[in-house]
């Protein structure tokens, strides 16, 4: 069989160098898929209320709320889909959508 | 023939179930529909009775039985399912889904009408509407030419320059219930000649994890096409080479199609499936009259073998291709059209003509194929053709 780890498909790869039905071998790569031109609304931190809870960091479905020794530090824009989830749970009203 | 081999009597479908029996897939999954309801009737009594290790998946319909087979196959297993007209259509989405995964599948589909108004006899309405869905699709003649197709399909369907799934055909009810003599392997050669299962590469190695059936965007999905196409075209050189040594231990010879009297023939049909058997008697009896007449038995339909087909042709002043089923594009079927584009360029001297025919389990008998042998000596006498697409056998 043969192993495809070490390939990288871009829109380039010419269709011989793509793996068979567009399997995929290589794991952990979706990180690399920036979802965050889909936001049309766009979170914003306001440090002074924040009292670092971290129900936004638990309810994002993107993984995109950054946390550093348990405080919150910002977003991750390249993924963050603009979804708001955060900001309507946010229980000190400290993430606004703009 | 290095082969042991014994003389039996079995139906087409137990042909199919029997050679079912002697792959002993790791998966069945399949829902009854007439006429191929016999083939997991006969396959479920192996299970029940041990003659198979076979997981039996008794599915709610056939868009299950083609999605438990895809799951199967994809996990790593031989997976195998049978089906017919209306089933073949309830599966239709993950039929496409089976190829695009390029998934080794062996489905028999005994074919039978599409319905409206209803009916459950043989033509080829359902197999030819799946003609573009990727499968590589063999045709076979009578029940010995469907055993050794669905043991030849799968290697093909399984060797790695292809890694398609193969549907096999055969008549609904004019051979799949019909009892006739023919050969079979013991199971030990035919165990040797598909050989053992490579589970390496499946979603249930482990040590190797995969992802199946992604998001295929606008930059990579007709890439992958391309590599469908490439795998057909594969599959044209595995196929031969599968037949030879498919002959070796059998001593019967399998090819894209067959000719039959056609070194010195002038007219010939092309015709799938069982018809082939009565257009032989009338070739036979035309011969004895000293007609220069011929027959071509396409076996290979996709990939579509039209460069081979077409050397074939040149040789007569007259084909006429036969379809058992129509388009409604009131310009022919899909044999005729296959055939006549494969032609285009190839072959300037013949004269090729189409008949639709046996829709809805019609007869065709051999006066009717008299019929069309005497239309096309005519062609070949005056040189010229009155109509070029039209029913045969039916009153007006």
């Amino acid at each position: 069989m043969k192993k495809y780890d070490e390939v990288t498909i871009n829109p380039n790869t010419g269709w011989k160098s793509m793996t068979e039905a567009g399997k995929m071998y290589a794991r952990g790569n979706s990180e690399s898929f920036l979802t965050g031109d889909w936001r049309t609304m766009t979170p914003v931190w306001d440090s002074t209320k924040c009292i670092h809870c971290l129900q936004c960091w638990a309810i994002c479905p993107d993984m995109s709320i950054e946390v550093e020794g348990g405080k919150l530090t910002g977003f991750d824009y390249d993924h963050c889909k603009g979804c708001g989830m955060c900001s309507k749970e946010c229980p000190v009203g400290a993430i606004k959508m703009e | 023939m290095t082969g042991k081999q014994q003389k039996v009597s079995l139906s087409g479908n137990e042909a199919i179930a029997t050679a079912m029996r002697q792959i002993n897939p790791d998966v069945v999954a399949a829902y009854p529909i007439t006429p191929s309801t016999e083939v997991p009737q006969y396959f479920s009594a192996f299970v029940a009775n041990g003659q198979v290790d076979t997981d039996f998946v008794t599915v709610e319909s056939e868009h299950s039985a083609m999605s438990a087979t895809i799951g199967a196959s994809a996990a790593g297993v031989r997976a195998m399912t049978a089906t017919s007209a209306n089933g073949l259509a309830y599966m239709w989405e993950v039929v496409y889904i089976a190829a695009s995964m390029r998934l080794p599948i062996v489905m028999p589909v005994v074919n039978r009408a599409l319905s409206g108004p209803l009916n459950i006899h043989c033509d080829h309405s359902d197999s030819m509407g799946a003609k573009d869905a990727g499968w590589i699709q063999l045709f076979s003649e009578d029940n010995q030419e469907v055993y050794d197709n669905i043991i030849q399909a799968l290697r093909i369907a399984e060797h790695p320059d292809v890694s398609l799934p193969v549907m096999v055909m055969q008549d609904g009810f004019v051979t799949s219930h019909g009892l006739a003599d023919m050969t079979i392997l013991s199971d030990e050669d035919v165990k040797a000649f598909v050989g053992e299962k490579d589970y390496t590469g499946g979603l249930l190695d482990v040590d190797n994890p995969v992802s199946m059936g992604l998001m295929d965007l606008q930059p990579y999905y007709i890439k992958h096409k391309r590599q469908q196409v490439q795998a057909m075209e594969n599959a044209k050189k595995v196929i031969l080479d599968i037949a030879k040594e498919y002959e070796e231990l059998t001593g019967r010879k399998y090819s894209y199609f067959e000719e039959y009297k056609m070194e010195d023939a002038e007219a010939a049909i092309l015709v799938l499936n069982s018809t082939a058997g009565t257009a032989k008697y009338v070739v036979d009896l035309l011969r004895e009259q000293g007609k220069k007449v011929g027959l071509i038995k396409l076996r290979l339909f996709r990939p579509f073998p039209g460069q081979e087909l077409a050397q074939a042709i040149k040789k007569v002043k007259a084909l006429a291709v036969m379809d058992r089923i129509d388009t409604f594009s009131t310009w022919g079927g899909p044999v005729f059209t296959e055939v006549r584009n494969a032609c285009y360029g190839q072959v300037k001297d013949t004269e090729i003509v189409n008949y639709i025919y046996g829709l809805g389990g019609k007869d065709t008998d051999a006066n009717d194929i008299l019929s069309v042998y005497q239309d096309l000596m005519k062609i070949v006498e005056t040189g010229k053709v009155d109509c070029y697409y039209q029913y045969l056998g039916i009153e007006e």
